[in-house]
């Protein structure tokens, strides 16, 4: 049974609180810094993937599940940071500058698509997105003399201040960096102002307007920032796959962030990056049991989205607060073992009401 | 007291003070929702609204709060001209409101609810809150020291941490009021802050919103149907229909007057 | 008559035989998300399925076309009256989203299914009106798609009766609006939207029955349903006829875009049309208005 004894405001806001949650914690940094060496070459390069769609996720989740966007198109803002990082590196621009103009341009492109987007809501928003997802993929494929059409772009070698960091290893050490600070700076933000508003903007804004939230600027604001780490995620899965297309980041990718999200459980920055993980992995499982069950090859590309969407059928079935919302069951069952009741986290039976005519 | 013209000088009522609302009116189409309503509310005043449904009553309070633009008229508060301000400014000028349906953060706790309410003194900035730097941190403990004041006025401690979901009907009607006193407002609308409450938590609520105005100052405009409620803590009532006002004066002076008993259909219940 | 006024009315002609498919996959589309607000992103997969079971009778089995088509739209209501009742129903209550999220998980599923049990080839079937083409006048349009044309206008208009006039079609839409009133009004709701799903469920068969033999038996099939959310955004989210006339419009547009704007318009025209009418007439040009009253 544990009980929380504050003494200052603060500390209901610190992160690390308990010595469990410190000890687990510091076992899972020293395991993630050890793994190079301690695994095989071929899941290195699988973790380094999963630490850049987790990069993805987490922008995907600040826009639908803090602030309640839907969008079913954020591939395209994988699409804009790759692209543009692609081409300024070709151009000869220095890494760090490459990237974080990356990271403004796909900031930018959230912009010109956010100011239009925030007129529309819930499924109009979600259709929207979509739209403007394939609309970017086609751009991509046509405008040749900067993209290269649909034979893609190579990617030049990630080169930071003299040093080549594009072996396994150093490749690995990069992305868990990038995703360290991003995490960092992104649980900063929802823990301030900004993150409670976005809150505010997607449970009632008519209250949250009444409260001085100015509802539309925040809307904005999210996808702003949700494009700028889904950018800067597309740069450094640029280098992840050496050569990009338009085809890979069609609608599917968008797709996949989706699941990455509401699989991991909305609303929570752990969720984003267990959700990422689990999806992420999907690929690599799939080619595992594969020689198992004796498939022809043109079936794999089948059994890849159907196991998509059997997880994601599910969870929405049986699991809708997602991967979170295990481990926030998992945590309450240890916090207040051994008084801990099932039907707490029992849902009420619900009818359907219609969200047209409220 | 004739219906439709202003209201006789209160003691006291500086020219401008207080709430003004003149030849206010509202249409959608064809539909008038309010049509020529003109009242006055003094500082440290409690006036409520009362009428039958689709009186327009609650449509003045969208007008007052921003949510849509009147098609005539004026409102404003304190001397200033809020009749065309951005929504979500009307809260800087100290005027907070709470709804007809409850509109809280579901999936917030009461906390979370409350330091909403305080967001507009929250001194923080952008890069600041990246880093979560010291002045971020001070912020937040400043607002959640205000935060806990207005729990302790309206006992939602045993709440504080509860998520909304999961709370009984009159607990967060309780929240939404502390929600809006976290604003600091000094002008407070409650929209129909009675109903779904039984008589106890009625009566609990009448002597908060008698303590809200005299121990926080706060001028005090609700929309009700409760009239015991009503009869007990407003200073002065105005009764609307079909979008105009019928009659105002003290709740006695209304609850007699002929046309709004004939309004109600033969008389409302004490 | 001038060549530029008849290459306009061929390019009119083909933009409403192609609108035709659009409205026909639209008018399924807006039936479940009348009945239940969710909108159907397996729609297209379903569509996608029927195509390749037609192949399947026509050419597997050798089946006569008519009796291949019955069947077909048989499996298509079926099929989707099995995901309504042992999926669907399941999240009855929980927010819109779920619903979509479950939608498109189904959709996945049927995808993989299919990919895994038809292979890649892409394939293709005879109907009766295969090859065979009418004059009107200077231009000339192809049976297969007048055919799906007077289907589409067929159905809407039963469609359209049968949800305004009959008894089963009013307690549909109380369901939608609200359901628990609709339980204590004695409306069986679970059947009700499981026939729904079914019929249009059917429509979707028979639209992939239709439209295969132009556009091949083939996994891709199922993207026509992006194009349908466009129509039905440019007609009018959650009208019937919005429907129908969103996806003529829509494929005259498509059509004159591909001649007169420059090259490449023609693929994204129908994405351009939906977030330019969300954006600026979200009502499109027959649907109904709402907002949330506070």
């Amino acid at each position: 049974m544990r009980f929380d004894y504050d003494t200052s405001y603060l500390d209901a806001k610190r992160l690390l609180r308990y010595p469990a949650q410190k000890l687990a914690y510091a076992a899972l940094a020293i395991l993630l810094l050890a793994a190079p060496w301690l695994l095989p070459k071929y899941y290195v390069g699988e973790l380094t993937y999963l630490f850049i769609m987790a990069i993805a996720s987490l922008g995907l989740m600040v826009l639908s599940g803090y602030t309640g966007q839907v969008s079913l198109g954020h591939a395209a803002f994988l699409a804009v940071g790759a692209y543009a990082h692609a081409w300024l590196l070709s151009q000869g621009a220095p890494w760090l500058l490459s990237i974080a103009l990356a990271t403004a341009i796909s900031a930018l492109v959230g912009l010109l698509l956010g100011l239009p987007a925030i007129r529309v809501s819930g499924l109009y928003l979600a259709m929207v997105t979509l739209a403007f997802a394939i609309l970017i993929e086609h751009v991509l494929g046509r405008w040749k003399s900067v993209t290269g059409g649909f034979n893609g772009l190579p990617v030049g070698d990630p080169v930071i201040l003299g040093a080549n960091l594009s072996g396994l290893k150093s490749f690995y050490f990069l992305a868990l960096i990038s995703l360290v600070l991003t995490v960092a700076v992104l649980i900063n933000l929802m823990r301030g102002k900004t993150g409670r508003a976005f809150v505010g903007v997607r449970d009632s804004e008519a209250a949250a307007a009444s409260l001085g939230i100015w509802v539309a600027g925040y809307k904005v604001l999210a996808f702003v920032i949700s494009a700028a780490v889904c950018g800067f995620a597309g740069a450094l899965l640029a280098h992840h796959v050496r050569h990009i297309t338009p085809e890979g980041f069609n609608l599917l990718l968008s797709l996949e962030l989706v699941l990455m999200v509401t699989i991991g459980g909305l609303g929570s920055l752990r969720g984003a990056i267990l959700g990422a993980f689990l999806i992420g992995m999907v690929p690599a499982l799939i080619s595992q049991i594969k020689p198992l069950l004796g498939d022809r090859i043109a079936k794999q590309f089948g059994l890849e989205i159907f196991f998509f969407g059997l997880i994601l059928a599910i969870f929405v079935l049986f699991e809708p607060k997602g991967l979170n919302g295990r481990w926030l069951k998992v945590k309450a069952f240890f916090d207040t073992f051994p008084l801990y009741r099932k039907d707490v986290f029992r849902r009420g039976k619900t009818y359907m009401k219609s969200e047209r005519y409220r | 007291m004739n219906a439709g013209t202003r209201s006789t000088p209160q003691a006291g009522n500086a020219a401008g003070a207080g709430l003004q609302v003149r030849q206010l009116a509202l249409r959608f189409g064809g539909v008038h929702a309010i049509r020529d309503i003109s009242f006055d509310v003094a500082p440290g005043e409690i006036f409520a609204i009362i009428g039958p449904n689709g009186a327009g009553k609650t449509s003045v309070f969208n007008v007052i709060t921003r949510v849509f633009d009147p098609s005539a008229g004026s409102v404003s508060f304190d001397g200033v001209d809020i009749t065309r301000i951005a929504r979500h400014r009307v809260v800087t000028h100290g005027i907070a409101r709470t709804f007809q349906n409850i509109e809280l953060f579901e999936g917030a706790t009461v906390l979370d609810n409350l330091m909403l309410g305080c967001h507009r003194f929250a001194e923080e900035s952008f890069l600041g809150q990246c880093l979560w730097s010291k002045a971020v941190r001070q912020s937040q403990a400043r607002l959640r020291a205000h935060v806990e004041e207005v729990i302790d006025l309206l006992d939602l401690a045993p709440h504080r941490n509860s998520l909304i979901t999961g709370l009984p009907y009159g607990v967060r009607k309780v929240v939404e009021l502390a929600r809006a006193l976290a604003t600091k407002p000094r002008l407070l609308l409650l929209d129909e802050p009675a109903s779904g409450l039984n008589p106890e938590e009625t009566q609990d609520l009448a002597f908060w919103i008698d303590d809200i105005r005299s121990d926080l100052g706060i001028t005090v405009v609700m929309v009700e149907h409760d009239m015991s409620l009503v009869s007990e803590v407003a200073d002065r009532v105005l009764c609307m229909n079909l979008g105009e006002a019928l009659s105002s004066g003290t709740p006695r002076q209304v609850q007699s007057d002929p046309k709004v008993i004939a309004a109600y259909l033969g008389g409302d219940s004490e | 008559m001038p060549p530029e006024i008849i290459a306009n009315l061929q390019l009119a002609l083909n933009g409403m035989a192609t609108g035709a498919i659009y409205a026909l996959v639209a008018l399924g589309l807006v039936i479940t998300y009348k009945a239940t607000e969710v909108l159907n992103f397996a729609h297209g997969d379903v569509l996608m399925a029927s195509a390749f079971v037609a192949w399947g009778l026509i050419v597997g089995l050798g089946l006569p076309f008519w009796l291949a088509a019955l069947l077909t739209v048989a499996f298509a209501a079926v099929l989707s009256w099995q995901i309504d009742a042992r999926i669907m129903r399941r999240i009855v209550g929980q927010p819109q989203f779920a619903g979509v999220m479950l939608t498109i998980a189904i959709a996945f599923m049927l995808r993989g299914l299919v990919s895994m049990f038809f292979g890649p080839e892409s394939r293709s079937y005879p109907t009766p009106w295969t090859q065979q083409s009418t004059h009107i006048g200077p231009v000339v349009v192809s049976d297969l798609n007048l055919v799906i044309l007077a289907v589409a206008l067929l159905l809407t208009a039963l469609i359209y009766v049968f949800l305004r006039r009959t008894a089963l079609g009013v307690s549909i839409q109380a369901a939608s609006q609200n359901q628990l009133a609709a339980y204590l009004s004695g409306i069986r709701v679970k059947r009700v939207t499981s026939l729904v799903w079914a019929l249009a469920g059917a429509v979707s068969g028979a639209c992939g029955l239709l439209l295969a033999p132009i556009a091949l038996v083939d996994i891709s099939l199922w993207i026509v349903v992006l194009k349908a959310l466009a129509a039905l955004v440019l007609g009018g989210f959650g009208s019937i006829p919005g429907a129908i006339l969103g996806g003529l419009l829509l494929g005259l547009i498509e059509q004159f875009a591909g001649v007169y704007l420059p090259d490449g318009s023609k693929d994204v025209a129908a994405y351009v049309v939906l977030i330019a009418t969300l954006v600026l007439w979200p009502r499109g040009l027959l649907g109904e208005a709402h907002g949330r009253r506070v």
